[in-house]
């Protein structure tokens, strides 16, 4: 029972948050460690030079060699290439669309359901509910895709919004999963002394609760908005007209027509990273601190 | 677990202290706004997930092809999928890749957690690296390293005379799996490493000040104090890990589609030709089989868990 339990969890968070950023004070650097690390970096790394410097050879360059060599010319119309061949504009707006209304989604839905859920917990049609919501979590996408497909084909949204509409249903589970465990930290005194007050549970909820599960929300935003921008089975299978469909599905269809040009299919591919590696990068800590976050609850 | 003591501090405040009686009372009656905040939602995931899954299962026990008449088969379904090859190899492949993915990205998550959290220079910089693959799509992945295996690994191989790599990995029927293997592991070790990287920075650092001056060895260190402390987290990422690789999809259609021939065909795949096929039923029985292969799996970490006696 030594082991860290998700009842320690409130505890934790001050100084793991900390953690993340290195701290100020200075220590004895493990110079070993150190090496060790930046030599396995490129591990990660390699992957991502060979997609900017494919994406700028011409086809005869991309064609030869082993595809570690710079480019011997910076072939720019690769990606004038590819961002009309993918329509990427049209990919990019339906792609952040989805994303951002899941992510607004889960924000909202989860985190009332999870409050419903918390602060009813003695009865037993919320506490049942939770349960509910939660076996979902055994029902992977491919066990009901088939008669999901027909389904949503059946009410009109084989399209982008029934794909909106199932990555906020899929993302149920686990978000009111993380909202309750946090919902639990927060006393209840802080609400009962607004109810002294006269607000509503609507009021209560809106400029209370809500305002206190900012972390939370971070945690629940970033992780919804990764899986539901880089997610490929669901728009794959639920979205019907291929004019509608999200970057990563785009790359499949136009595979066959990058096949004969290297430097073309990896402008793509780079253009389907980049928009969340830039993102990434520039809010790292602030991204890596909510999801450590969610990572112990 | 703290749900329940969270209802048991409730209740017995309620009762020791009077001023909390009538708070108590008015929690008789649950407010419509709960109910709003909770009912709507559950309606519609009951619409949108269980009730497919219900229909899905009925079909099951017919000859449904997608479309038209159908009767019941009983259970036809499942018993030739039992006889079924395709299906068997499909279940084969998706169990072996999932194992020795989630020992794969384990290991090596766990391994650069423990790199990323020591006194090491550059530490925000280095930790942002490794955390990379975790915001890139996996079908990008797959193709990029669909490339690698097929390009850059051959022509490697040849140069330096290595036997066996001088023709695409994912070609050959019998270890395509394994780059398929080595670009999960790729994307998936972040995902671990940051509930690793969460779990060791907990651990103070006067824990291991004390046990150097006690003369443990780092190895020695780190059996003795950072696994059983990270045990626990070595579950949770197994079971996550175990629940996410047996739905495997996306980075086998980037990267061998399945092939060659039917060699590297996860069990996702196998139940999504139903829809193109005209085997409908037959998938849908497969997909039962598939879920209950999943929870039983599931259920089994767990057992093994409340034995083993990790909190989680």
């Amino acid at each position: 029972m030594s082991a860290p339990t998700l009842n320690d969890a409130p505890v934790v968070p001050t100084t793991r948050a900390k953690g993340l950023v290195a701290p100020k004070e200075s220590y004895k650097v493990n110079w070993g460690a150190t090496a060790l690390m930046a030599v396995l970096s490129p591990a990660v790394l390699l992957p991502l030079y060979f997609a900017i410097s494919m994406s700028l050879k011409s086809a005869q360059d991309a064609a030869t060699g082993s595809g570690f060599s710079l480019p011997s010319t910076f072939e720019w119309s690769n990606f004038k290439t590819a961002w009309t061949l993918t329509h990427f504009p049209r990919a990019f707006g339906i792609s952040l669309a989805v994303a951002l209304v899941t992510v607004a989604g889960l924000l909202v839905f989860a985190s009332m359901a999870a409050y419903a859920i918390a602060r009813n917990w003695e009865r037993k049609l919320f506490r049942y509910s939770y349960y509910y919501l939660l076996a979902a979590m055994f029902i992977p996408f491919p066990v009901i895709a088939l008669p999901q497909i027909k389904l949503t084909a059946l009410v009109h949204i084989d399209n982008p919004i029934g794909v909106t509409f199932l990555h906020i249903l899929f993302g149920l589970s686990f978000n009111v999963l993380l909202y309750s465990a946090f919902l639990r930290s927060i006393p209840d005194e802080l609400e009962e002394s607004a109810r002294l007050d006269g607000a509503g549970t609507w009021q209560v909820f809106r400029s209370l609760i809500f305002p206190l599960l900012a972390p939370m929300n971070a945690t629940v935003g970033i992780f919804a908005f990764l899986a539901s921008w880089n997610d490929f089975m669901m728009p794959n299978l639920i979205t019907a007209d291929p004019h509608l469909q999200t970057i990563p599905v785009v790359q499949s269809i136009f595979q066959s027509q990058f096949s004969t040009n290297y430097g073309v299919a990896f402008s793509s591919y780079l253009m389907a990273m980049l928009p969340t590696i830039v993102v990434y990068v520039i809010s790292q800590r602030w991204v890596m601190q909510s999801m450590t976050r969610g990572a112990i609850k | 677990m703290s749900t329940t003591s969270r209802t048991t501090t409730q209740e017995s405040g309620g009762s020791t202290s009077p001023s909390r009686a009538p708070a108590r009372r008015r929690r008789n009656k649950v407010e419509p706004a709960y109910f709003i905040m909770l009912v709507p939602v559950v309606i519609l995931f009951t619409l949108f997930i269980t009730m497919p899954a219900v229909i899905g299962m009925f079909y099951s026990f017919t000859n449904y092809v997608g479309y038209g008449s159908w009767h019941f088969i009983g259970l036809t379904n499942y018993t030739s999928l039992f006889s079924d090859p395709n299906i068997r190899h499909a279940y084969g492949f998706t169990l072996l890749f999932s194992i020795v993915t989630v020992v794969a990205v384990n290991v090596i998550a766990l391994a650069l957690a423990i790199g990323l959290s020591g006194k090491i220079k550059f530490k925000t910089t280095l930790r942002g690296v490794f955390f990379v693959p975790m915001v890139i799509s996996g079908i990008v992945i797959a193709y990029v390293f669909s490339y690698l295996f097929s390009t850059t690994v051959p022509a490697i191989a040849t140069s330096l005379g290595i036997g066996g790599l001088e023709t695409s990995i994912l070609v050959n029927t019998h270890w395509a799996w394994v780059g398929i293997v080595v670009v999960a592991t790729w994307q998936s070790v972040p995902g671990a490493m940051i509930i690793y990287l969460a779990g060791l920075l907990s651990i103070p650092g006067e824990v291991y000040e004390a046990a150097s001056i006690d003369g443990a060895s780092p190895w020695r260190q780190f059996r003795s104090i950072t696994f059983p402390l990270v045990a626990g987290y070595v579950v949770i990422n197994t079971i996550l890990g175990v629940k996410a690789f047996l739905n495997v999809y996306d980075i086998i259609i980037g990267t061998t589609n399945g092939g060659p021939g039917t060699s590297t065909q996860s069990v996702a795949m196998t139940i999504f030709t139903g829809f193109t096929s005209g085997d409908y039923a037959y998938q849908m029985a497969n997909a039962v089989i598939f879920f209950l292969v999943t929870v039983i799996i599931s259920l089994l970490q767990l057992e093994i868990i409340r034995r083993r006696g990790v909190a989680i």
